[in-house]
């Protein structure tokens, strides 16, 4: 069976699976459509909420990030998975006591107010749509990749699935699509992980090998790496080069961050009770670190292979030749993924030979110089491509592939859909009922979430197939948001009696506007090139911080802004102080469902 | 809910669970991770040192233990102060 067949066989298999809960898990009230009828298993949600968690972005680009810089790239699997722990101790079980349905509900009745409840719904479709777009665009690379389709046929194939179990399931079709797409995308990522710490080290656990002993030359892997890549003028892989301060504050925004995406939080709404929430956190944690303790180790075999593919002799022997990347087997990836235009390679000084090191290095110049090098001749090397060559890289069986191809589709998907779901909880619940039509009945009601579903998805795959030129940027800016507006408005709501309306509202008006204004500042207004006022660098920028990293600042201004401006102003109801007082014990859950 | 003093025990006695899982949780990210990591350059594992197995593993094993920690400690806790679900 040829690899495009294999392919085809397993994308095809895992979205008819998808099909099929879509039938069986349909919503018929607005219970089950927003929150999957109470009656998940804390097990059941903690793998829906990793796989709602992990995007393309984990599933894809992680492993890249850290096998390109090394430690200094720990910030995402600290600030990707601390963020739980402030959602499990903070946020969590209070929001799954006050029974809603949304996010900015909890907010609107919190702060008894419609312009606090307003102010939440922008923040989350803006969060939430830049997200998704993300995610979109995965998809039609994974389809054009694997499949040998357009993109574009790739995205829409894509976006009918979403529809399919989505629009008609909303949150309890979700939840177990979720579940059976984790199960593909954890399979996809730890197989070949397994194969390729096995041929490496021998250890079949690859978080356990990458502590352990690289077999080849009998040194710990993580030594032997360091060694080779500082032979070719890069950085060492596991010392710390980045600026402290900002590696710390970029961390603390990662983790803010993840607590105040409404996509995560509203899936702890879908347990029976305020103990499974806490539960729930838990074993989403557990699911997520199968991925995340994993990544480190295929981002540093990866790049121990790679390096070792194009030195084959050696770093002190001779480069690789172009004559062996044509001819050789083991080299066939280069050549599959040079079509794409992710990977690409020139010899310059036209010697045979493809010479791979860092050619801004000082020694490495003098080196190239003695040996006649022009340059660095690995050109191009998309950091993205890493986890999907890698079945390639290191010759693994077709099948391997496919799976990985059905894994990519898995995570890109189950993350669109959560946050497709959030955005037309947000205008169904929020808008149509919270705004404008309170009266409208819950036939109606459910008729305009599915409504709002399938507009959502037309225009994400409007976006996905006409990505704004600053779809990369964006990912900061959706946890810089939810980091300086939700997780703060959302904590205080809950810890604190004595925040009010107007502090909550110029509180998270000031902790977005400050984080909008800072980012669009650096990376310039809207994301339109040569409009910033200040380079996007650490020494650069205006406060010796990157914009990436401003979210927790943007955090601290909004805890501090709401804190100052509730002491000067009037005190909340009596009403209030006793729902924040029944939000903080759990008895009495079960009576708060669907108590509106 | 009449027994309002009993509620505010639960509640400072959350309060300071609360406080001693953050702490510890900031220590082994931002602290062991991070910020002491030269401190603990000394003590090597795997062909490098604590603070980057810190940085890549441990501290997301540490908030696994925090979170099953907690959601064990105050299910205990709703027990003892009445605040359960029946």
């Amino acid at each position: 069976m040829d690899q495009f067949t294999l392919n085809l066989l397993f994308v095809g298999a895992s979205f008819a699976l998808y099909i099929g809960i879509a039938i069986w898990a349909r919503a018929g009230s607005t219970s089950e459509f927003y929150a999957a009828g109470r009656g998940v298993h804390p097990i059941t949600n903690g793998m829906a909420t990793a796989a709602d968690w992990m995007s393309a972005a984990s599933f894809i680009s992680m492993a890249g990030l850290i096998a390109f810089v090394g430690y200094d790239n720990s910030t995402f699997l600290m600030g990707w998975t601390g963020g739980y722990v402030l959602l499990a101790l903070l946020l969590a079980p209070y929001l799954r006591k006050f029974g809603k349905f949304t996010v900015p509900e909890f907010i609107g009745d919190r702060f008894y107010s419609k312009t606090a409840r307003l102010v939440a719904v922008i923040c989350l479709i803006v969060a939430s749509v830049t997200y998704v777009i993300g995610q979109m665009t995965g998809v039609g690379v994974a389809f054009g990749r694997f499949l040998e389709i357009s993109n574009t046929s790739g995205l829409l194939i894509g976006a009918c699935v979403v529809f399919a179990y989505a629009v008609f399931g909303g949150m309890k079709g979700v939840t177990y699509t979720q579940v059976a797409q984790y199960c593909v995308l954890i399979l996809a990522y730890t197989i070949p992980a397994i194969f390729i710490s096995l041929q490496l080290t021998g250890n079949p656990i690859p978080a356990l090998g990458l502590f352990g002993d690289h077999t080849a030359s009998g040194e710990p892997l993580l030594a032997k790496l360091d060694q080779i890549v500082r032979e070719l003028g890069f950085n060492e892989y596991t010392a710390h080069h980045s600026d402290t301060f900002n590696m710390v504050l970029f961390t603390l925004s990662l983790m803010i961050g993840t607590a105040g995406l409404p996509h995560v939080i509203m899936r702890f709404f879908t347990v029976p009770r305020v103990a499974d929430a806490r539960w729930s956190a838990g074993w989403a944690l557990v699911f997520i670190a199968l991925l995340y303790l994993t990544a480190p180790a295929v981002g540093a075999m990866a790049r121990l292979n790679i390096t070792e593919l194009m030195w084959p002799e050696g770093t002190d022997g001779q480069a690789v030749s172009v004559q062996q990347i044509e001819d050789d087997a083991r080299y066939d990836w280069m050549a599959t993924w040079q079509k794409t235009g992710l990977l690409g390679w020139e010899d310059k000084n036209g010697d045979g030979r493809i010479q791979y090191y860092n050619d801004a290095d000082p020694q490495m110049q003098e080196k190239a110089a003695a040996n006649g090098w022009e340059g660095n001749e690995l050109t191009n090397f998309n950091r993205d491509i890493l986890v999907l060559a890698n079945p390639e890289i290191a010759n693994l069986p077709g099948w391997v592939i496919g799976l990985v191809a059905a894994g990519g589709l898995a995570a890109a998907l189950s993350t669109a859909a959560g946050l497709l779901l959030a955005i037309s909880s947000a205008v169904s619940h929020d808008l149509i009922k919270g705004q404008f039509m309170p009266e409208i009945s819950e036939k109606g009601e459910l008729l305009s979430a599915r409504i709002a579903m399938a507009v959502a998805i037309v225009v994400a795959t409007y976006l996905g197939l006409n990505p704004p030129g600053f779809a990369a940027q964006t990912v900061a800016l959706a946890f810089g948001l939810a980091a300086a507006s939700i997780f703060p408005a959302l904590m205080m709501g809950i810890f604190s009696k004595r925040v009010n309306n107007i502090g909550a509202v110029t509180g998270m008006l000031v902790g977005l506007g400050f984080t909008l204004v800072y980012i669009f500042l650096h990376k310039g207004w809207f994301f339109i090139p040569g409009t910033n006022s200040f380079p996007d660098t650490i020494d650069g920028s205006l406060l010796g911080i990157q914009s990436t990293a401003i979210g927790a600042i943007g955090a601290l201004l909004n805890f501090a802004t709401a804190m100052t401006v509730s002491r000067m102003t009037a005190e909340p109801p009596q009403e209030i102080v006793d729902l924040v007082e029944s939000v903080r014990v759990p008895r009495g859950a079960a009576a708060a469902v669907d108590g509106h | 809910m009449s027994d309002k003093p009993d509620n505010k025990a639960y509640w400072k006695t959350n309060i300071r669970i609360v406080t001693i899982c953050l702490i510890i949780w900031a220590i082994v990210s931002f602290g062991f991770g991070i910020l002491l990591r030269p401190m603990l350059a000394g003590i090597s594992v795997g062909g490098t040192d604590l603070g980057f197995w810190f940085a890549q593993q441990g501290s997301i094993l540490v908030f696994l233990a925090l979170i099953f920690f907690y959601a064990w400690r105050m299910n205990k806790l709703d027990a003892e102060h009445g605040v359960d679900e029946q």
